[in-house]
């Protein structure tokens, strides 16, 4: 059951984190915002993901699945 | 009800003809001296609507016809149908319809004729829409600014149907805001339910979740019309013009080098240059608007307005504007002022795109204005990728079309303008870009 | 009040537990306080990464749940005064020290509201979330003057001064978290202000090209 890491762009405010704590599919612009790997999510990145998920803090980061 | 395959195909369907001439409204001067909104007129010429009573049976129809929105996206309107009645049964609550004639684009004018000229045929289309999908609700949304007072007409068009009886779902008036981005569904039901007309974050889809949380269908007014007279006259009658693939008429915004807009309701397939008029090689047409295109001369000569012909010049139909450039003005400097428009009606939510179209905007006005600096053109080319697909709506997306490809079919302008010069003799505005712009919450809501 | 130290038994250890758990709570809480500024404004503490500000907000609230639950339940423990263990959330259920113990129970609620939202925060709209999340600035000052007044440990020496610190601080982040959001600019004037910087820019920089000619 494959997930992908899907940014609510609204919500969003640049805060970063999401970036620090899953640098595999998350870099940061030239503006502090978040560029996600569309691609499905390996498994053994789901836990770190979960873990950004709930440390954005305006929880604009979600998890689908797909 | 079974159509009769008329061998005479003639257009116009929508609009009603003038001077014996084919469909050519001119949105500032209407040619039935204020009649044509009685709808007496309107059940002379088209007859009476006839309702399917039965829910669903419409939506076979529209999908015989082919019939694809209107309103620039050219989504599939039995799908769109058959989503929103799909949800109503699966949740339980009753859907509610509205017909899009924010026409926020303001190149476009296609949108305000029709509702000017034929306001009945979108009443019916949006009653045929309404019991399609089971709803109780309807609502038509305008941009109220726009050409005449067309608010006041579409109040008497509903109240001589109330009058005879002959709409069964009540129509509700809504205003649209003067933004760009008015005419955007989550916007425009942002708009609807109390709130500002900014786009808000999908999912849901607005057909499962719309306005009060109920399934919602919104649907352009010109494609509302097209559904009233495929349900009088049937699909293959609709599939009588156009192409295979692209079925039936649409209504076209065209601006010859005169700067006139003109309408015309155009079978899809139709060559170009039949629309344009003179054209030279090395001039330039942009199609679909300010989220459209910039195409060559050349290539215009070649294609069709069709989806299909248009992709060999990666452009679409959009919501068929067509506007030729006129050999004394210069793209650049006509992209450049466009822009400036569109990044000021960004709605500053989303992180990507109020950063970069601002900063899209002023590089294009430095090469505009001959004073770039050397890396401008590739600050704008990386700043297009960064904004790309990265905010809520599609409002980046589109201005990057149109950005990309203004540089590629005005390259060899562009590269005079690195070098302080510029090919335009006529330094006055082609493009209608509004003076009027957002500066506080007020003019968001 | 004060018990005969020489005799070390089990009401004076829960007694002594309590007033210390006491002092680190308020620590802990203060702490928690400044981090939960530092997230709104965006802020670092220098040599961390961004996740440290996030997740040590996050922890030392947490771990403060966990040190007020001791303070609470070891001084419910302690025989010598009789507190009833529901005056640690209803306000004036106790009649010792009736006041500043209420004090303690209201701001241990909100305590617990802004904890549970937010571990709940996925499930919870927005708005709500932020509107409990926003009494911490009640619920902070409201532990301060119940630690202060409740007892008599922090109005003497070195625990005195530490309480007027950690006033200080928090008084001094919060003018600061308000001072800068007044700076911020509301979202329909974002894009006009950001047009005419990048655009003022351009200019002085192009000015600057030709003057250096």
């Amino acid at each position: 059951m494959a997930e992908k890491l899907l940014v609510n762009p609204i919500d969003c405010e640049g805060h970063g984190v999401c970036a620090e704590l899953l640098p595999e599919v998350v870099t940061l612009d030239e503006w502090g915002f978040p560029i996600v790997d569309p691609r499905p999510l390996p498994p053994s990145l789901e836990r770190h993901a979960r873990a950004a998920v709930s440390a954005c803090p305006t929880l604009a980061l979600r998890l689908l699945r797909e | 009800m079974e159509g009769t395959a008329d061998a005479v195909t003639e257009l116009p369907r929508l609009l009603p003809p003038r001077d014996g001439k084919q469909g050519d409204g001119k949105p500032d001067r209407p040619s039935d001296g204020g009649r044509s909104h009685d709808f007496r007129s309107h059940a002379l010429r088209y007859g009476m609507l006839t309702y399917r009573d039965r829910p669903g049976d419409l939506i076979g129809e529209a999908e015989a016809a082919g019939l694809t929105g209107r309103g620039g996206a050219a989504f599939p309107v039995h799908r769109k149908l058959r989503a929103v009645l799909d949800a109503a049964g699966k949740r339980r609550r009753t859907p509610v319809v509205i017909a899009n004639g924010a026409e926020s684009e303001p190149a476009s004018d296609k949108d305000a004729t029709l509702l000017w000229l034929s306001p009945h045929l979108v009443l019916d289309g949006l009653q045929l829409a309404a019991e399609a999908v089971g709803a109780d609700t309807a609502i038509l949304y305008v941009h109220a600014n726009r050409a005449h007072d067309v608010g006041g007409r579409l109040i008497e068009a509903i109240a001589q149907r109330q009058a005879a009886r002959v709409d069964r779902v009540p129509v509700q008036l809504a205003t649209a805001p003067a933004r760009f981005l008015s005419g955007q569904e989550t916007a425009l039901l942002n708009h609807l339910s109390g709130g500002p007309v900014t786009p808000t974050f999908t999912p849901p889809r607005i057909t499962e979740r719309g306005l009060n949380n109920a399934p919602t269908l919104v649907q352009n007014v010109e494609t509302l019309a097209h559904l009233a007279l495929i349900a009088r006259k049937g699909p293959r009658w609709f599939r009588s013009v156009g192409t295979a693939e692209e079925p039936g008429s649409m209504l076209a915004t065209i601006r010859r080098t005169d700067g006139q807009p003109r309408i015309s309701e155009v079978p899809l397939g139709i060559p170009l240059k039949d629309l344009t008029g003179d054209l030279r090689q090395d001039g330039a047409v942009l199609i679909g608007g300010y989220h459209g295109t910039w195409i060559t001369g050349a290539q215009a000569l070649e294609l069709t307005l069709d989806n299909d012909s248009l992709a060999r010049a990666e452009a679409r139909v959009g919501a068929g504007i067509v506007i030729v450039l006129p050999a004394d003005r210069c793209g650049v400097v006509e992209t450049a002022r466009a822009v400036r428009y569109l990044a000021l009606e960004s709605a500053g939510q989303c992180g990507p795109c109020l950063n970069g179209l601002p900063r899209i905007a002023a590089a294009l006005a430095e090469i505009a204005g001959g004073r770039a600096r050397p890396q401008a053109v590739g600050d704008v080319e990386r700043w297009a990728g960064l904004v790309s697909g990265r905010g809520a709506c599609h409002h980046p997306d589109g201005t990057v079309r149109f950005v990309r490809s203004a540089l590629r079919t005005f390259a060899t302008e562009v590269d005079w303008h690195k070098r302080g010069r510029c090919s335009a003799a006529n330094t006055r505005p082609f493009l209608p870009v509004p003076q009027d712009t957002a500066r506080s919450e007020n003019d968001w809501i | 009040m004060l018990i005969n130290v020489s005799g070390i038994n089990s009401h004076t250890v829960l007694w002594y537990a309590s007033r210390a758990t006491g002092v680190v709570s308020l620590l802990l809480l203060t702490a928690v306080m400044l981090l939960g500024l530092l997230v709104t404004r965006q802020g670092r503490l220098p040599g961390l990464p961004r996740f440290a500000v996030t997740g040590l907000h996050r922890n030392l609230s947490l771990l403060s749940v966990a040190f007020v639950a001791v303070h609470v339940v070891s001084a419910v423990a302690d025989g010598y005064v009789k507190i009833p263990l529901t005056a640690a959330v209803i306000p004036l259920a106790s009649s010792y020290e009736r006041l500043w113990l209420g004090l303690g129970a209201v701001s241990l609620d909100l305590m617990l509201a802004a904890a549970v939202t937010s571990l709940l925060r996925r499930h919870l709209s927005r708005r709500v979330w932020r509107a409990v999340h926003l009494t911490a600035y009640l619920s902070w000052p409201v532990a301060w003057v119940h630690s202060v007044f409740a007892g008599s440990d922090l109005r003497h020496g070195p625990l005195f001064l530490l309480a007027i610190a950690c006033a200080v601080v928090v008084l001094g982040a919060t003018a600061w978290r308000v001072v800068a959001a007044s700076g911020d600019v509301p979202r329909a004037e974002r894009v006009g202000l950001l047009m005419t910087a990048v655009h003022a820019r351009d200019k002085s920089r192009n000015r600057e090209r030709t003057l250096a000619k």
